[in-house]
Order: structure tokens, then C-alpha cells, then sequence
């Protein structure tokens, strides 16, 4: 009855793996912007990832993650071939992309999976591109090739410089801020303090800067508030009224206080799963 | 009345049996325990067989509760459960969680001098017994629906529901029962709507709302959770796709919060939540189970309803070892089933009433450290006759805390709403419905249940649920 995974590959060995799920019902509805809710067993727990891209022709949908924890490594664990139990979605408002001129996309580690589905639909919509993408280092770079295709420009940043400029996004990002090209938006995924770093980076530019929040969620259909975030004063639900928001009017510290909330069960849980899978194996 | 002057002796209410306070305080095992047969027997007794019984008007789906009641006290069991059916689709479901003392139990004749016939107990036991007697061979259609044997599907005729709560389950089941195909999509990966993720299992076993889904699948029915109404598939999709009517039933799961400082503090949750992560994610095993559930020694729960006395018996059982619950008014005044408030209290709860939430504070690290309330006292009685409780100024108290469950209330979830711009609303922002055919401003598309009435009840959704069945079937059929 699960949703079988076509094409699995292992991005980076160890740390982010990417599927090709079957999902025609999704797959037909899905924008960029728009994620999913999965469990990947009947006692695992329900958990939110960005549909990295879509192909409603063939039915599927795409998802990368990085194993940070128990779902993320029993979702890792499974094989092409396999099935995961419950795909729900596709959920969230779709990112706002008009033609509206030139564009950044700023994706840092796993995020620029999510960025690339964002990126590729400002480019059909006949935006200028630039992406811009960071990694601590050369190999942990995601979707450089694909993002080639679609972005006359294809900006790089690492931690160590092994690849692109050494330092951070930002960097990056003020340098094109200061180039003088005028930019209609700045469109930022990735760790929060990332997003929290690009938005103050083009507060001073006037420029509007979109942020995607990965607040912990356990419906994702608005029925349960955890996900709930103060932008500009209001609360908002990051599952139904985002996952996009206002950069700039996003309370960062609450963010990431409330990221927090579970961390001691979540250990607990990747624990026991760890030793499951010593005993298995 | 001739039956009152009879000197017949009334015997007292045959008491429920529950676990003791102590012990249950610490587990999820239900809590009461439900009739032994003579029980039964013996409370059934008590009915005046009135003439023109009362209770049945206090009953919203009107069940002959005196004709139930004959039949038990006739030992006839199929007969009594027969004459639930009738009129009620989840009867060991409404049995136990239905606010009889404001419904059926309310409008006996006997209550006006003694303790009522104990309805609801009676109720229940008639359908746990029921299915314990139909057992591996359920008689799946006298079981699910109120027909004796169900018509061969006509998978022709197909009728969608969204949500499956018990205003689509209604739907589902008295449609399958004539023929027509129902599937119903949930946005959950469980069906059951509140019955499921909000109404905790020491109150509303799992099992039993698994029964009757299980009951309609046999029937046919098909259930497709992870679905999204207005995301996965919209309204026009359905009709697309060949349904003759649909049925949105998705509840009004939104939850409200007080608008106060601190109330993003990690520690404060909407009581959805607290409870969805233990019933639905079954964190109250959190060993076997992977959804977190947060823990704290001290909790404080605002409101005063059945949902606020779930979570803090919830709270007591995941190992608070002071649970509170914050209320503006009194005690008087609690929305909640008394019943409930009893048990609560009894396990350990304390109420603290005449307080109104005003602030929570939190530490460095953006965690709960406390709530202020402002103490009220009860002014005049208002024009819904409730005594409307009035500030005492400058008198505020502290009550410390780590976790705070914020259970005031629901609005409907956006997400099928904007996706279906063409259906009327009304000023409170719930789906506009015919009141007779729970027909929408879109043509064979009906609503009901708590996304028409707001928060309400179980037994309130299904009988929405059973009058726009009726229409639909007679349309289609
Ligand atoms: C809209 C959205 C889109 C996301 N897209 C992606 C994506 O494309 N790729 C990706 O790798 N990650 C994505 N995430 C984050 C991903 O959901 C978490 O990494 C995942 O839930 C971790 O689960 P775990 O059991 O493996 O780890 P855990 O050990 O349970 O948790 C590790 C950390 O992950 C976060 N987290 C835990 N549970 C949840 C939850 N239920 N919801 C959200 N965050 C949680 C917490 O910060 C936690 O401290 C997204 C999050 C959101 C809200
Ligand atoms: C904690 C709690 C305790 C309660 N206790 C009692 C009690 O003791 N007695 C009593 O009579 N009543 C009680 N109630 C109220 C009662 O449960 C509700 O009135 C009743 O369940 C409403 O039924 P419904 O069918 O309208 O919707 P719900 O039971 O709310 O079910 C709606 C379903 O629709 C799904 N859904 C929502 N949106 C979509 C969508 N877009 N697409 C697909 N599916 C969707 C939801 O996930 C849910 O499963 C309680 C409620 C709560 C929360
Ligand atoms: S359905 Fe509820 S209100 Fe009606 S008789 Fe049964 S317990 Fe009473
Ligand atoms: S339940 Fe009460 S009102 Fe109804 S018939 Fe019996 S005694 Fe009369
Ligand atoms: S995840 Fe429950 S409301 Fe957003």
C-alpha cells in the first residue's frame, strides 16, 4: 500500500540520500515551494520534506535529505525497490513566481535541493537565475550540474575554498548585491541561521527576500499549530500560511529555540534505532 | 406523570465500575470499565417506560432510548442494538463520550427527582456486548449500517467524502449499506477524525473506533488517507473523476491561541498538538514509538472543556506530577462532561478556577518557567445566563510551570476552504449548509459536523452526517 522509491542515490555517502518516489496524485499537483509529510513505518514518526522536484508525466517526485536523526536514517535505510509507508501532500502555499527579472537563489548544504525545484521555476517563468550555493566543503555540494542547466549563472561558496569563493554565501550574495544589476528578489533556503544571515544581508538593499522555515511540524495541515512561527509581529503556521515567508520579518531566535523542543527523545529514538540496526545486522 | 405517583421504588443509579484513581492515574487503559450484564439489567430496570418519554427529544438523532432499553430489559440484544442503529452509527463510540447530562440524561423524567436512567452506560453496553457477541463473524452490515442486509454495490453510483471523522463516517455507512461506493480521504495516515488523534484512549479505546472502521471496509468502503482535500485532489477533481456527491466533513481542527506574550515558548503547545503527538503518534509509548512527546513535572492547562480535561489527564498519565487546569470562570460554569471533571479531579487535577491567563514567562533559552494569571470573580449573569467573570484588579498570582496546553477552542482549517473559493461560508467562517439536506452553495456537494457548527460533539456530526446521507442516497438512488 506504501509509495515505492524508483531511483534511490546516495548523494553524499553517509549523510544525504536522494528518491525518485511513486507518487502520480502528488507528483500532478506539486509547485515549486510545496513539501511533503512522511512516515516512513507504522511507529515512526510523521516528518516534512521539500519536494525537490516533480515529473507529472512519469508520476514521481523527488526528495533529498540529510540523516540528522532516526527518521531521517530509517528513511535512508530503505532501497530502491522499497516502499515508504504514508506520502502526504503536496502541502504548503507554492512559492509566489512571477516574471519579475532577475532573481538569486541562495541554497546552503541540503537546502539547495529544495532551492533548485524554487530556482527551476523562476527560470521557466522567464526570470534571470543567478544561484548561489555553499557547502562547507567542494564535496558536500548539491544539484551544481542541474542548476547549470536553467542559471546563466552558477555562484559558489565554500567554507575551506575548495570550490568557489572561501566563506559563506553571503559573501557571495553582497558581492552580486554590489554589482549593481538590479534584483528583483532573494530567494534563501537553508540552515536558519543561513537565512537569518542572507536576510540581514539584504535588509539594507531594500531587496525582498523569501525564506523558507523548517519549524518541526506533525500534521503539516494546519491542525496542530507546532509549527507555528512569529513573522512580523503575527503568528503564523508554517505548514498552511508558509513554508515561505517575509526574510526580513521572521523572529529567528524563536525559530530556532523552538527547533529544539524534542532534542532529548529525538536522541533516544536514534539510539534504539542504531541498535536495532546492530542487532539486524 | 402516572408513572411518577406510582410509589414504586427508585432504586439508585447502578454506579460504573473504573479503575481505581491511583492506578489509572498512571496508565492509558480505559477508565471505565462499562455494565457487567446484571448491571445492565439492573439499571434498565430503573426506565419508567414513560408514555411519552422525554429523553428520546433530548437525544440529538432522537433514538427510541425507551425502546432500546424494553428490548434489554427483554434481554433481547440484536433487537436493542437493532433500534441503536437505527439512528446512530457508532453507538459504543457516542455511549461513551456523549454529554448526557446535557442531552438524553438531561430530559429523563426520571432525573427531575432522582439520578436519570444511566443512558449513555446502557448505550454502550448494548454495542460493546453486541460486537462481543458478533465477534470473528460480524454481521458486517447490521454491524455498520441500520439495515438487516446490505444492497450488492452499484459501483456506478460513487460518493466521495473528505475527512473521516464521524460526520463522513455516518455518510459512509448508511450510503454502503445501499449500494452506493463510497471512498472516503483523510489527511491524516489514520481514519477517525478526533476520535482517533484528538479523544484520548483511557476515554475512547482505539479499538473501538478501528471496529467500526474495519465494519465499513467490510462493507466496501475505501478508505485513502494521506489525501489532502483542496491539495492532493480538489472538489472539481472529484466530480472529474465521476463521484455523483461529495461529502466534506473535515472538522474545524485549527487551533486557537490566546494572543498573549510568551505563548511561542518552547513548552506551550495547542492541546491539538499535545494530543495528536499522543494519540495519533501513540507517543504515550514512546519506547516503541518514535513521535516525541514533551514531558514536564509541572503543567498547566488553559480551558475548560472536554479538550482541556483530556490533556490533563493526559499530562497526569505522561508523568506531570502537577497538572493543573486554568479557568476564567468556575466550576460550575465548565463546558466539560462532568463525568470528566469527576475523573480529572479524582486522579489528581487540581482546578483552579476564576483565573484568566495573562502572560507566560520563559528563561534565556526561550523555555516556559511560568504562567501570570489575573484572578476574576463572577459578575451578573449575562444574556446567555452564564455569570460573565469580571477582572479584580491589581490581583495577579503566579503559577509556575514547564509545560502549558492551551485548549480554548477551534476555527475551520483554511486549506479546503481556499481551495474551493465557490463555497459559501458563513460570518464565522464555516461552510454554509441547507439546514434539512446539509447541501452546500455547490450542487452535490454536502457538508457537516464540525467544519458547519464549529466545535460541537460526536453525536451532533453524525446526525449532520446521517441527514445529508438521506438527501445524497435519494438523489442517487
Ligand atoms: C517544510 C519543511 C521542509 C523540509 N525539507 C527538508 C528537506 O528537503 N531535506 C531535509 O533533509 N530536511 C528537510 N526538512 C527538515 C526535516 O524535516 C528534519 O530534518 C527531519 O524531520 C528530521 O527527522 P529525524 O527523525 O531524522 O531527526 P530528529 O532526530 O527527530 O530531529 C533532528 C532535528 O530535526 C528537526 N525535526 C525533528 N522532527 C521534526 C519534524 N517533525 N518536523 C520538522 N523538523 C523536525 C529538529 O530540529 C530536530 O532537532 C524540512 C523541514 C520542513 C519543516
Ligand atoms: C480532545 C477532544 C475531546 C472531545 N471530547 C468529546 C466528547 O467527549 N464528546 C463529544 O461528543 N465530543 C467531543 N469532542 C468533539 C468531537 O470530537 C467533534 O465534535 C467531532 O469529532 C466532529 O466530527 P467531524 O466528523 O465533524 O470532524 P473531525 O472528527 O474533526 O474529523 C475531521 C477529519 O477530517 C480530516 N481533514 C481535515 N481537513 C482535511 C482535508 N482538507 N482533506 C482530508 N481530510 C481532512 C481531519 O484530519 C480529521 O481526521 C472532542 C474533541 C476533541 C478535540
Ligand atoms: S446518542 Fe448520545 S445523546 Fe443520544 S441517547 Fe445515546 S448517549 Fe444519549
Ligand atoms: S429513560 Fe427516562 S424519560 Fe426515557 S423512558 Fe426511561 S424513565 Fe422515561
Ligand atoms: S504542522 Fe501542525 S499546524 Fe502546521
Amino acid at each position: 500500500m506504501g509509495y515505492t522509491i524508483l531511483e534511490k542515490q546516495e548523494l553524499i555517502p553517509g549523510q544525504t540520500t536522494m528518491m525518485v518516489i511513486d507518487a502520480p496524485q502528488i507528483a500532478a499537483k506539486a509547485r515549486p515551494g510545496n513539501f511533503v509529510m512522511l512516515r516512513a513505518s507504522e511507529r515512526g514518526e510523521r516528518i516534512p520534506l521539500t519536494i525537490a522536484d516533480r515529473d507529472s508525466a512519469r508520476g514521481t517526485i523527488t526528495i533529498v535529505f540529510l540523516v540528522v536523526g532516526k527518521t531521517t536514517a530509517e528513511l535512508a535505510a530503505l532501497n530502491q525497490g522499497g516502499e515508504i509507508l504514508d506520502v502526504c501532500g503536496p502541502l504548503g502555499r507554492p512559492t509566489h513566481i512571477e516574471n519579475s527579472g532577475t532573481v538569486v537563489c541562495v541554497g546552503g548544504g541540503t537546502g539547495i535541493a529544495a532551492m533548485h525545484h524554487i530556482a527551476k521555476g523562476h527560470a521557466e517563468a522567464g526570470n534571470r537565475v543567478i544561484a548561489v550555493v555553499g557547502a562547507r566543503s567542494r564535496n558536500l555540494l548539491l544539484f551544481c550540474t542541474e542548476l547549470s542547466a536553467f542559471c546563466p549563472e552558477l555562484r559558489v561558496a565554500t567554507d575551506d575554498g575548495s570550490a568557489g569563493h572561501k566563506g559563506f554565501v553571503t559573501e557571495v550574495l553582497k558581492d552580486i548585491l554590489d554589482s549593481g544589476e538590479t534584483i528583483a528578489e532573494v530567494v534563501a533556503i537553508g540552515p536558519v541561521p543561513m537565512m537569518e544571515a542572507v536576510s540581514r544581508v539584504t535588509l539594507p538593499y531594500g531587496v525582498k527576500t523569501t525564506v523558507s522555515l523548517n519549524s518541526i511540524m506533525v500534521d503539516g495541515v494546519g491542525m496542530c499549530g507546532a509549527c507555528r512561527c512569529t513573522v512580523d509581529g503575527k503568528t503564523l503556521f508554517a505548514c498552511v500560511d508558509g513554508p515561505e515567508f517575509d526574510g526580513h520579518a521572521v523572529d529567528y531566535a524563536e525559530l530556532k529555540a523552538r527547533l529544539w523542543q524534542f532534542r532529548e527523545q529525538e536522541q533516544g529514538a536514534m539510539e534504539r534505532f542504531s541498535k536495532e540496526c546492530r542487532c539486524d545486522g | 406523570m402516572a408513572e411518577m405517583k406510582t410509589k414504586r421504588k427508585i432504586r439508585p443509579r447502578v454506579a460504573m465500575p473504573a479503575q481505581d484513581a491511583l492506578a489509572r492515574a498512571g496508565n492509558f487503559n480505559e477508565v471505565a470499565l462499562g455494565y457487567s450484564r446484571e448491571q445492565a439489567l439492573v439499571e434498565a430496570e430503573r426506565c419508567l417506560q414513560c408514555k411519552t418519554p422525554t429523553c428520546q427529544a433530548g437525544c440529538p438523532v432522537e433514538i427510541d432510548i425507551k425502546g432500546f432499553i424494553t428490548a434489554l430489559c427483554d434481554d433481547d440484544l440484536a433487537k436493542a442494538y437493532d433500534i441503536l442503529r437505527q439512528t446512530n452509527s457508532l453507538p459504543a463510540v457516542c455511549g461513551r463520550v456523549c454529554p448526557q447530562e446535557h442531552q438524553c440524561e438531561g430530559a429523563c423524567v426520571l432525573g427531575r427527582k432522582h439520578e436519570p436512567v444511566a443512558i449513555g452506560r446502557l448505550e454502550r453496553y448494548v454495542a460493546d456486548a453486541f460486537m462481543r457477541q458478533t465477534g470473528d463473524t460480524p454481521d458486517a452490515c447490521r454491524a455498520a449500517t441500520d439495515l438487516d442486509a446490505c444492497i450488492p454495490s452499484r459501483p456506478e453510483r460513487r460518493v466521495a467524502c473528505i475527512g473521516s471523522g464521524p460526520a463522513s463516517l455516518t455518510v459512509a455507512g448508511y450510503l454502503a449499506g445501499r449500494g452506493i461506493s463510497v471512498d472516503v480521504y483523510e489527511a491524516l495516515h489514520e481514519p477517525g477524525g478526533v476520535l482517533v488523534y484528538g479523544i484520548p484512549e483511557f476515554r475512547l479505546p482505539k479499538a473501538v473506533v478501528a471496529h467500526e472502521v474495519d465494519g465499513l471496509k467490510a462493507l466496501g468502503v475505501t478508505f485513502r488517507c494521506n489525501w489532502v482535500g483542496g491539495k492532493t485532489i480538489t472538489i472539481d477533481d472529484l466530480f472529474d473523476q465521476g463521484y455523483g456527491a461529495v461529502f466534506v466533513g473535515v472538522g474545524a481542527g485549527l487551533p486557537r491561541f490566546l494572543g498573549i506574550a510568551g505563548e511561542n515558548l518552547v513548552g506551550v503547545f495547542s492541546a491539538n498538538e499535545y494530543l495528536t503527538r499522543i494519540n495519533l503518534g501513540r507517543a504515550y509509548d514512546h519506547l516503541n514509538h518514535d513521535t516525541p512527546a514533551y514531558h514536564a513535572r509541572r503543567t498547566v492547562v488553559i480551558g475548560a472543556g472536554n479538550v482541556a480535561m483530556d490533556a490533563a489527564r493526559t499530562a497526569l498519565r505522561m508523568g506531570s506530577s502537577e497538572v493543573s487546569v486554568v479557568y476564567r470562570r468556575s466550576e460550575a460554569e465548565m463546558p466539560a462532561r462532568r463525568e470528566e471533571i469527576e475523573h480529572a479531579v479524582e486522579e489528581g487535577v487540581r482546578l483552579r478556577c476564576l483565573c484568566g491567563p495573562l502572560s507566560f514567562h520563559g528563561d534565556n533559552q526561550g523555555c516556559l518557567k511560568g504562567l501570570t494569571v489575573q484572578k476574576m470573580a463572577l459578575g451578573e449573569p449575562d444574556a446567555s445566563g452564564r455569570c460573565s467573570p469580571v477582572c479584580l484588579d491589581g490581583q495577579t498570582e503566579q503559577i509556575p510551570c514547564d509545560m502549558a496546553v492551551i485548549a480554548v477552542g477551534t476555527r475551520p482549517n483554511p486549506i479546503l476552504i481556499e481551495a474551493t473559493p465557490d463555497l459559501g461560508l458563513n460570518k464565522w467562517g464555516y461552510v454554509q449548509t441547507d439546514p434539512d439536506t446539509g447541501e452546500t452553495s455547490i450542487p452535490n456537494v454536502f457538508a457537516g459536523g464540525d467544519i458547519v457548527t464549529g466545535s460541537a460533539t460526536v453525536i451532533s456530526a453524525m446526525g449532520a452526517g446521517r441527514r445529508a446521507a438521506q438527501e445524497i442516497a435519494r438523489r442517487l438512488l
